[in-house]
């Protein structure tokens, strides 16, 4: 009998191998995308700003490299202040490195804080009514930043924080910043000023002075590390505020830093 | 490994060597070097994030072509060398043979690996501990749970056990690559035809899984497509697989049983391709 030509062994022995892997190859990669070890398939509108080359190296698995030079490009539109060229590379870098934190991060903070002063300063509009609106759609664009960031990573008690920041001194949302830095604060990585931060917000709230006062109250008595003067000044004056009884009220020592 | 192979795999090594490969680390150790001077000028978190993006994208750049390039050349330089004969005239059989190849190739990318992974680790030490330095003096007055606080974050973005893992998985990768190579090697007929579709292979391997998303999800996909779709399916390599540093460098943890398995997938592509080489490269007339 003759044999069968190599070929035809080799291209059976490669389709056998591929239904062999096949059903592990598909777990595999769920659980690499579970552990968010492995991205979605690129879209085809970051096709468009990428370019060809640079979508090409995306796909061959360099998306972090890309997104690393594409960083620095930013860097340099940020030292030619082109806000708009900026916030296009930051859209692809994001897009391309969704789990990055720092990209997400630096990419609300240059547009939320850079880029809306200088919009507000820009000396070629002399339209006050334009620099204004200008100013809040790019702390508009810099909350999208966070909160898109924080719908790909929603454990991240970093990007909570920085939304928090940003309702706060952007857009004097209490009620925002006090949600925000209260979800950051119970979040594994949290640092230790994030709670103290929480509860300053709610007592800037109307209306929610007394959780205010519990929340200062429990800071307060967590040690003297943390009755720092803001924290018993707020005390006080929720005290007065609330009328609490004498006997509940604190005692402030001196104390040495803030 | 048996004394024949080991003695094949040592020459090969040699010969590679003497191709002066390794002068591609001085490159790669100027990119890191000369990146971590300029990447200064940003936020440390910043710096980290694109000193891991560029070193562990620069290592999986390097170790693809060297796997690629390494592996193309070794049976048509032995062949156009007539050394192929010389060996195979001694009582060393052509599985052997190909096996010696293949762990000299392996040999040289793994020291290449931890030569790469040798100079990222030393950059991204120095930087992270002039960084903790400049925070300790800078935060000197905050109270102690705070600076330790702000210490533990300098560490967590410089310092990540995760890069271990996407060290291994660059080699193993590599691996995959030098196997696949010498497997298109056995039946090409030159060293360009396989290092050209060497390339492609590695072009459509990353593609490779979403056109098995495609063809399993079926959708409204002709027949003809379908078709394509299953045979690209169940050739080529699924290389997304092992591309796992784009998630490693943003700090996600890699689960042991994960890893295992992602190296497992990696060693039976090896495995198959190296034997599939073998079987071609016996029934190849010389």
């Amino acid at each position: 009998m003759r044999r069968a030509p190599i070929w035809l062994i080799i291209g059976a022995a490669l389709v056998l191998f591929g239904l062999v892997r096949l059903p592990l190859e598909r777990g595999l990669q769920r659980a690499q995308q579970t552990a968010s070890l492995r991205a979605e398939s690129a879209t085809l509108g970051l096709r468009d700003r990428l370019g060809q080359l640079s979508y090409v190296a995306a796909l061959s698995g360099f998306r972090s490299l890309v997104a690393a030079f594409l960083w620095i490009d930013a860097h340099t539109a940020w030292e030619q202040t082109a806000w708009g060229r900026m916030a296009g590379l930051f859209r692809t870098v994001t897009e391309l490195q969704p789990r990055s934190l720092v990209y997400w991060d630096m990419s609300s903070w240059h547009m939320a804080w850079n880029a809306a002063v200088a919009a507000r300063d820009n000396p070629k509009e002399p339209s006050e009514f334009l620099r204004q609106r200008a100013e809040r759609e790019y702390h508009q664009l810099g909350r999208e930043f966070l909160e898109q960031g924080i719908v790909n990573n929603p454990n991240s008690s970093v990007l909570q924080e920085r939304l928090g920041t940003l309702l706060r001194d952007k857009f004097a949302d209490h009620a925002g910043a006090a949600n925000a830095f209260t979800k950051s604060a119970s979040m594994e990585g949290a640092l230790p000023y994030v709670k103290r931060l929480a509860a300053y917000e709610l007592a800037a709230i109307e209306g929610r002075e007394r959780e205010a006062y519990q929340r200062l109250r429990s800071i307060y008595d967590l040690g003297e590390s943390e009755r720092l003067p803001r924290v018993v000044a707020l005390l006080q004056e929720l005290e007065t505020k609330l009328d609490i009884p004498a006997t509940d009220r604190i005692v402030p020592h001196q104390h040495s830093h803030d | 490994m048996n004394n024949r192979i080991a003695a094949i795999a040592a020459v090969t090594w040699t010969e590679l060597v003497r191709l002066k490969v390794f002068y591609f680390l001085i490159i790669f150790a100027l990119l890191v070097i000369g990146n971590s001077f300029f990447l200064a000028r940003f936020s440390f978190e910043e710096e980290f994030q694109m000193l891991k993006d560029i070193a562990l994208g620069a290592m999986s750049i390097f170790s693809a072509l060297l796997a690629i390039l390494a592996a193309a050349t070794l049976l048509p330089k032995d062949l156009e060398d007539r050394t192929i004969y010389t060996i195979l005239a001694k009582p060393v059989s052509r599985a052997e043979y190909l096996l010696g190849k293949l762990a000299g190739v392996f040999l040289l990318l793994a020291l290449a690996v931890l030569l790469m992974g040798a100079v990222f680790g030393v950059v991204l030490v120095l930087r992270t501990e002039s960084v903790l330095q400049a925070t300790k003096l800078e935060l000197a007055n905050l109270p102690a749970p705070e600076l330790q606080a702000a210490l533990a974050k300098v560490r967590a973005s410089g310092y990540d056990p995760g890069l271990l893992a996407g060290g291994l998985v660059i080699l193993v990768k590599a691996w995959l690559l030098a196997a696949m190579t010498v497997f298109i090697s056995t039946f090409a007929t030159s060293t360009i035809f396989t290092t050209i579709t060497a390339f492609a292979v590695y072009f459509i391997g990353h593609l490779q899984s979403t056109a098995r998303d495609y063809w399993l999800a079926g959708g409204d996909t002709g027949p003809a497509a379908r078709a394509v779709l299953s045979l690209v399916s169940l050739i080529f390599p699924d290389l997304q697989a092992f591309n796992l540093i784009d998630g490693i460098v943003t700090g996600t943890a890699v689960p042991l049983a994960l890893l295992l398995k992602t190296l497992a997938l990696g060693g039976g592509y090896i495995a198959v391709y190296t034997a599939l080489g073998a079987a071609v490269f016996q029934s190849r007339e010389l």
